[in-house]
């Protein structure tokens, strides 16, 4: 077996050192019942390099790769161009086959990457600080809710109809739990958002509200008014991005005063990978670090006096803090965070501001050749890459229609929606610089002949 | 931000005695310090060429960025540098043996990285018509089949993204199981001392109240406890095993039963499957519910603290429980069970735990692993990392305190403790001596029912010939503790950084890096 060095020699050897007579003797404490004589049955033995090779590779082969293909999937996954060098800088074996850096005399270039990263995440949210990252965007969402909860005592949070159903699925689940009240709606298929009832809903039980920015529909709302009607009640602001890109070319949801912004960082340097590992943005206000969930980078000095960095604050945690820790995870997403920040360092804010400038032109000239087809409308007013077209007739089939012609048409309402009816001819459309003219263009008239 | 590190920072050369010399720079020859991306970069530069945008009007509904974000960018070659130059400051497990116990760091099997990498897997996304992504979904149910069949559970919930997430999965189903009974009034779950302390945050997150179950001197759960505390306000217990001690759970089945007759599920925290892969299946012992760090037993990398993926393997009494979605054979297709189709034959899910479909990346290099091994290597792998640690258990004993030598062989990891060192050392030094010597420094001071804990996991990729000099390594460190060399007490001396002042970053926490001109302005 290639990846074990000991030989039978060898093993002998170390039996004899131990005084065993054979590794069962190792094995005395498990209970005769729970031995199983030999190989599991039914199961293949080892194999071949190679013969791996072919294996994987005949089930990747099953699969539409979104690169061979004209592509217009996004709803919280977004395909876009990841240079060559981040992918070769994450296989640095010093970075992939580290562990978390809780011995940071050995760990520096970990923690320099993840001080690094919070800070890019801080300043691209517009929040104070930012932490190393979450498991993914709907999961930090959830510990947005939680911490939220924590910090107000109440346990109502608003959850707007624009934000991602899996999210909102994702707080109902651990809602159920923790006793919190979750108030939801469906999004509307119209340019409106849903920011109006949002603000008449806030109460003084209010905890939060969580409204995502631009929503699953791909429209963009200004969150100041609710940010101020929000804390006129004492609750906080959530803010949701699922499209980092974004926010080279939007506001960022701090500057709205959001008090805690979190995201999905996927369509940074991290790729599509069928939905996962992705890594969860959070950043805050300062004064709310102590009731953030998950690691925290910072920086120090060492004996000498040089400047290092640890993870900190670490009273929060499980493994400190155990029962009363302010949340239960532990591994975090740390290669994922390293591919984004590297992708960002590599991007610059000049780099960041023509990618998100070129996502939204094309996406603009897509909206507009799209609703030339017969029967079609742009529900948006505003959106960024990402926007909803109104078919005349149910999404869904239409969406299959077009994948067996070889087009990955874009996200119908149906998938995510499959009870809401209004929502079922709603088609959403993603456009990045992945995006060609003629993947437009090849789009558009396969939706004008599938809805003729 | 737009000179070569405007802050002045210059990394400080130590006066390391007489005969040494300081640089201008900072480094020594191959030690080379790196500036931060803030200080080295330009918000003007990028590394990265982007088409220009078409020429159409903006939709951004009055929104528009006005103010800069401050992102500095970095040329290609520049950034290159500047992140090879951070790794050479890791230690890593391509680098040598990484001790680190209950954590699993084995060799990462570069062919995994290889088969993630193919676009048919990593160019896919998540909400692609079901018809295009059956190869995905194949990957998924193949996975799942070997880890019901090499633990011998019923089914499997792929989604949860990491080991204290896959917990959180498994509580979940266990409470909505009682709920289900009528009998979700029970509020306690014990949990032994030497757990994790993901298990604790677990429980208390679902709402549970934790209690703990007290260990016997020998290292093991007192069983006799635990059944003087059973009773029907416990929804469950959390047992790690083989536990963090080192040591199996002889009594498993026992405990089980005793759970069972009460009413309440067994978790079992699956960190050291490791140990018993191939060799014993936990269905045979009782279990309900057990997450796998595929990170862990079978070879994802860590990445510097992730991402992990935490399966949960589930007895039949809470699969129905388990969380959307999931992948179903029918027929001759694989379908996507999820909100949408649960109702028709798996109403009683909990719900969903994450968007999308779980840790892909990270299922497509756990596959690979184990079709590599297949089920004759995973046995193998068991037997080997069982060997590595007694081996070095055996080896060490004689210098260090083992406080479980006498409770049987160990499972994968090693146990010592800090008992016999002299006044003012401790197992910290031990640890930095170690890392003066090459090595990663084992788990320290967990778990925390051993003082001054030190758990040592080899696993089964190191070669007897690196455990040896490992052994030699851990022996020097330990003597000199023993002799009182003052020296230890402040290593690592050879380190990229000496020990580092955890206190001040904790008391004043500088979390962000901000520039310091316009800092002190604010001053």
């Amino acid at each position: 077996m290639r990846y074990l060095p000991l030989t039978q020699s060898d093993r002998e050897a170390m039996l004899a050192t131990i005084g065993a007579k054979t590794i069962d003797d190792l094995f005395v404490d498990v209970p005769a019942v729970a031995q199983l004589d030999g190989p599991i049955r039914d199961l293949p033995m080892h194999a071949s390099e190679l013969a791996v090779e072919r294996h994987m590779t005949a089930l990747a082969r099953k699969n539409l790769a979104a690169g061979e293909a004209p592509f217009f999937l996004g709803c919280g996954a977004y395909r876009h161009h990841v240079p060559a060098s981040v992918d070769h800088l994450i296989q640095r074996g010093e970075f992939l086959t580290a562990y978390t850096p809780y011995q940071p005399e050995i760990a520096q270039g970990t923690l320099q990457m993840l001080f690094e990263f919070q800070t890019q995440v801080a300043r691209l949210l517009g929040t104070d600080v930012a932490n190393a990252s979450m498991y993914d965007g709907s999961t930090a969402c959830w510990e947005a809710i939680g911490m939220a909860r924590r910090i107000t005592k109440r346990g109502k949070a608003i959850l707007s109809g624009g934000l991602h159903p899996h999210y909102v699925s994702v707080a109902k689940t651990m809602a159920k739990y923790t006793g919190d009240h979750l108030e939801t709606s469906l999004p509307a298929l119209s340019a409106e958002t849903d920011i109006d009832s949002l603000i008449a809903a806030i109460d003084d039980n209010t905890s939060c509200v969580v409204v995502q920015y631009p929503d699953i529909l791909g429209r963009i709302a200004d969150l100041r008014p609710l940010a101020d009607a929000a804390h006129a009640r004492k609750a906080l602001l959530i803010a949701v991005v699922t499209e980092p890109v974004a926010l080279g070319a939007l506001k960022s949801p701090g500057e709205m005063d959001a008090d805690i912004v979190v995201g999905e960082g996927q369509s940074i340097g991290v790729g599509l990978q069928f939905g996962g590992p992705y890594v969860g943005l959070m950043g805050c206000k300062e004064k709310y670090i102590r009731q953030m969930p998950g690691r925290f980078c910072g920086e120090t000095v060492d004996a000498e006096g040089k400047r290092g960095f640890v993870l900190t604050l670490s009273t929060r945690e499980q493994h400190i803090r155990r029962e009363k820790a302010t949340s239960n995870i532990c591994t975090n997403s740390g290669l994922c965070a390293l591919a984004f920040s590297i992708h960002m360092t590599l991007l610059g804010e000049a780099g960041l501001r023509a990618l998100a400038a070129t996502n939204h032109a094309g996406a603009v000239a897509a909206a507009e050749r799209l609703a030339k087809v017969p029967g079609v409308e742009l529900v948006n007013d505003s959106f960024f890459n990402e926007f909803t077209l109104k078919l005349p007739k149910e999404a869904r089939p239409v969406v299959r229609t077009l994948a067996d012609q070889g087009i990955l048409a874009g996200v119908s309402l149906g998938r995510l929606y499959p009870d809401a009816t209004g929502l079922a001819n709603g088609l959403v459309v993603a456009v990045t610089e992945t995006t060609t003219l003629e993947d437009v263009e090849t789009l558009a008239s396969a939706l004008e002949e599938a809805l003729a | 931000m737009n000179s070569i590190n405007q802050s002045g920072w210059r990394p400080t050369t130590p006066e390391a005695g007489e005969g040494s010399t300081s640089t201008f720079t900072g480094n020594r020859a191959l030690m080379l310090e790196e500036a931060l991306i803030f200080e080295i970069g330009s918000t003007s530069t990028t590394g990265v060429e982007v088409a220009e945008p078409a020429k159409v009007g903006s939709r951004l509904g009055g929104l528009a960025r006005t103010v800069p974000i401050g992102l500095p960018g970095l040329s290609e070659p520049e950034a290159v540098r500047h992140y090879t130059r951070l790794s050479r400051q890791n230690y890593a497990i391509d680098l040598g043996l990484f001790p680190l116990g209950s954590c699993t760091m084995k060799h990462n099997p570069r062919l995994n990285e290889k088969m993630a990498r193919l676009p048919g897997f990593a160019d896919v996304h998540p909400l692609q018509p079901v018809d295009t992504v059956q190869g995905a979904f194949e990957v998924i149910h193949q996975l799942a089949h070997w880890l019901v069949t090499l633990t011998g559970m019923h089914s499997v919930a792929m989604s949860p993204k990491a080991g204290a997430h896959g917990e959180l999965c498994g509580i979940l189903a266990i409470k909505a199981a009682l709920e289900a009974k009528g009998e979700g009034h029970r509020k306690v779950i014990l949990v032994p001392e030497s757990a994790h302390g993901t298990n604790p945050a677990t429980a208390a997150f679902a709402g549970y109240s934790v209690e703990d179950i007290p260990a016997t001197a020998d290292g093991r759960v007192d069983v006799a406890a635990l059944k003087a505390r059973l009773g029907p306000d416990v929804a469950g217990v959390m047992i790690t095993n083989p536990n963090t001690c080192g040591l199996f759970e002889r009594e498993m089945r026992t405990i089980s039963d005793a759970v069972h007759a009460v009413g309440g599920y067994v978790y079992c925290d699956g960190a050291n499957f490791n140990a018993i892969v191939g060799r014993v299946r936990p269905g045979d012992l009782g279990v309900d519910a057990m997450h796998i760090n595929l990170h862990k037993t079978f070879s994802t990398p860590h990445g510097g603290g992730g991402p992990g993926a935490g399966p949960v393997v589930f007895s039949e009494a809470l699969t129905p429980f388990a969380p959307l979605p999931f992948v179903e054979k029918q027929g001759d297709h694989f379908a996507l069970v999820e909100e949408e189709t649960a109702g028709e034959h798996h109403g009683k899910s909990f719900g969903r735990m994450v968007a999308f479909n779980g840790q892909m990346g990270m299922f497509t290099r756990a596959l690979t692993y184990i079709l590599s091994h297949g089920a004759d290597g995973l046995r193998q792998v068991a037997e080997d990392s069982v060997l590595n640690a007694n081996y070095v258990l055996r080896s060490l004993e004689d210098t260090l305190d083992a406080p479980f030598a006498a409770s049987g062989p160990c499972m994968h990891e090693a146990i010592f403790s800090d008992e016999g060192l002299p006044e003012g050392f401790s197992t910290i030094d031990i640890a930095k001596g170690l890392i003066d010597e090459g090595y990663h420094p084992m788990t320290m001071y967990f778990p925390l029912v051993v003082h001054g804990a030190m758990l040592v996991e080899p696993t089964e990729t190191e070669s007897k010939a690196a455990l040896d000099q490992f052994i030699g390594a851990l022996r020097s460190v330990a003597e000199r503790a023993k002799a009182g060399d003052e020296s230890l007490r402040s290593a690592p001396h050879f380190a990229p950084r000496r020990r580092l002042d955890e206190t001040l970053a904790a008391r004043k926490p500088v979390l962000v890096w901000k520039d310091p001109e316009l800092a002190q302005a604010a001053e």
